[in-house]
């Protein structure tokens, strides 16, 4: 670890901060991490950023059109996907989206160069996976409570002559089983290669240019302006992955309210 | 990876803040917040709808009033337009009595003027006559000295006028 070496995987590190022995519930401990500490900033920035755009102003602000703006776009999600019946899952397809997209962005925010180390929540498949088993409970307790035993249906599409139903059953059904993992896998991945990538990078410009001027022209240089423009890209990528969550669980959501 | 090497001391700790943060967000923001923003916006389209609908309306009974005036416009034209031939009429007919009552006066007038000049003429006609038959007796007594009765004068005057 000496000389500039970097870690690529030491940011996902989860540090206790404080209750590490004593906090447990059930036996199982709850001690309170960096990563619970980044998610609760998450949370009161999130609740903070919606309490300012709830003015109620026939007028509104500019904050307010900041918000009016999001809620406006997961209600469209939700109309396009599910139709008049999803509005009912706005408040929770909300708090998804805005969650992830905060704790997506705020774990990109360039604290270290105050000397804090931004935390990113949602590279933690026991967070994403949590989330996504959310959102599947929520389909299939929406799909059964809905349509009972109906909601097997689902697997079989319209039109699937008899004799295939034995075989496009268990793969509709496999398919749908796996939905919880992609769902979940998908963020905790897109998140952690994007953050890896950087520090691998971050890790070529200390070492290049603390090897002498050559290797800082070959190496430290163009993976530096390589950051900038990943840097930009991690952006975009909290942004969508944020999306594709919603989005995902907005269609899942269809299947459950609408079947096929 | 510590996502996984830490899995077995950290995932209850975990999955508990993310439920208490997500769980705080969820009703704070996703059951609080939302609604009045969402309400907000409702508000704010149905009343940009209803202002619309209002213009709208207000546009078709503009419309309508234009129409109305339209036509009562045309209807009083009309009537104005009978009016003229009316009155037209009118002051033709009380022309024609005009001129009727006019070229009778006229007619009269030229009739008893007619009738002065025939009774002034005859009278002038008679005065010759009696004149011619003056001078005649004259003439006839300065030249033979013969004094002739007026009758025969007048006789011989009225059948020398007669003749030519």
């Amino acid at each position: 670890m000496a000389e500039g070496k970097v870690d690529p995987v030491h940011q996902f590190t989860i540090e206790p901060l404080f209750g590490t022995d004593h906090w447990s519930i059930a036996g199982y401990n709850v001690m309170f991490t960096n990563s619970a500490l980044w998610m609760a900033i998450t949370a009161v920035v999130l609740i903070v950023f919606v309490a300012g755009g709830a003015k109620r102003a026939v007028v509104p602000g500019r904050w307010q059109m900041a918000v009016e703006g999001f809620t406006g776009f997961v209600d469209n999600l939700l109309m396009s996907n599910i139709g008049e019946a999803g509005r009912k899952y706005l408040p929770y397809i909300f708090s998804l989206f805005m969650f992830i997209l905060f704790a997506n962005l705020l774990g990109l925010l360039p604290l270290a160069l105050v000397g804090l180390h931004p935390f990113t929540a949602t590279s933690h498949f026991t967070v994403t996976g949590v989330l996504a088993v959310m959102s599947f409970a929520i389909v299939l307790i929406v799909g059964f409570a809905k349509h009972k035993l109906h909601f097997f249906s689902l697997f079989v599409p319209h039109g699937t002559p008899v004799p295939m139903i034995p075989i496009i059953f268990p793969i509709e059904l496999i398919s749908f089983m796996v939905r919880p993992f992609s769902l979940g896998l998908r963020l905790f991945v897109a998140m952690m290669a994007g953050h890896v990538l950087l520090e691998v990078l971050s890790g070529f410009v200390i070492s290049g240019t603390n090897a002498g001027a050559l290797t800082f022209g070959i190496a430290a240089l163009p993976s530096f302006l390589l950051m900038i423009g990943i840097c930009a890209l991690e952006l975009l990528v909290a942004g969508i992955q944020a999306y594709v969550f919603a989005l995902l669980t907005c269609v899942y959501l269809n299947d459950a309210e609408n079947l096929h | 990876m510590p996502q996984i090497a830490q899995l077995a001391t950290t995932y209850s700790s975990q999955v508990f803040w993310l439920l208490v943060c997500f769980g705080l967000v969820f009703f704070v923001v996703g059951l609080g917040l939302l609604p009045k923003v969402t309400s907000t916006v409702d508000l704010r389209d149905k009343q940009i709808a209803d202002d619309l609908a209002a213009a709208e309306a207000a546009r078709t009974a503009a419309d309508a009033e234009e129409e109305a005036w339209r036509v009562t416009a045309a209807r009083q034209r009309a009537e104005a337009q009978g009016v003229i031939a009316q009155a037209k009429l009118d002051a033709a007919k009380s022309t024609e009595a005009a001129l009727a009552v006019a070229s009778g006066k006229i007619d009269e007038t030229l009739a008893a003027a007619e009738a002065r000049i025939d009774a002034a003429r005859t009278a002038a006609l008679g005065e010759i006559e009696s004149v011619a038959a003056e001078a005649a007796q004259d003439i006839v007594a300065r030249l033979a000295g013969i004094s002739v009765p007026a009758e025969q004068a007048q006789a011989a005057v009225k059948g020398a006028l007669a003749h030519g």
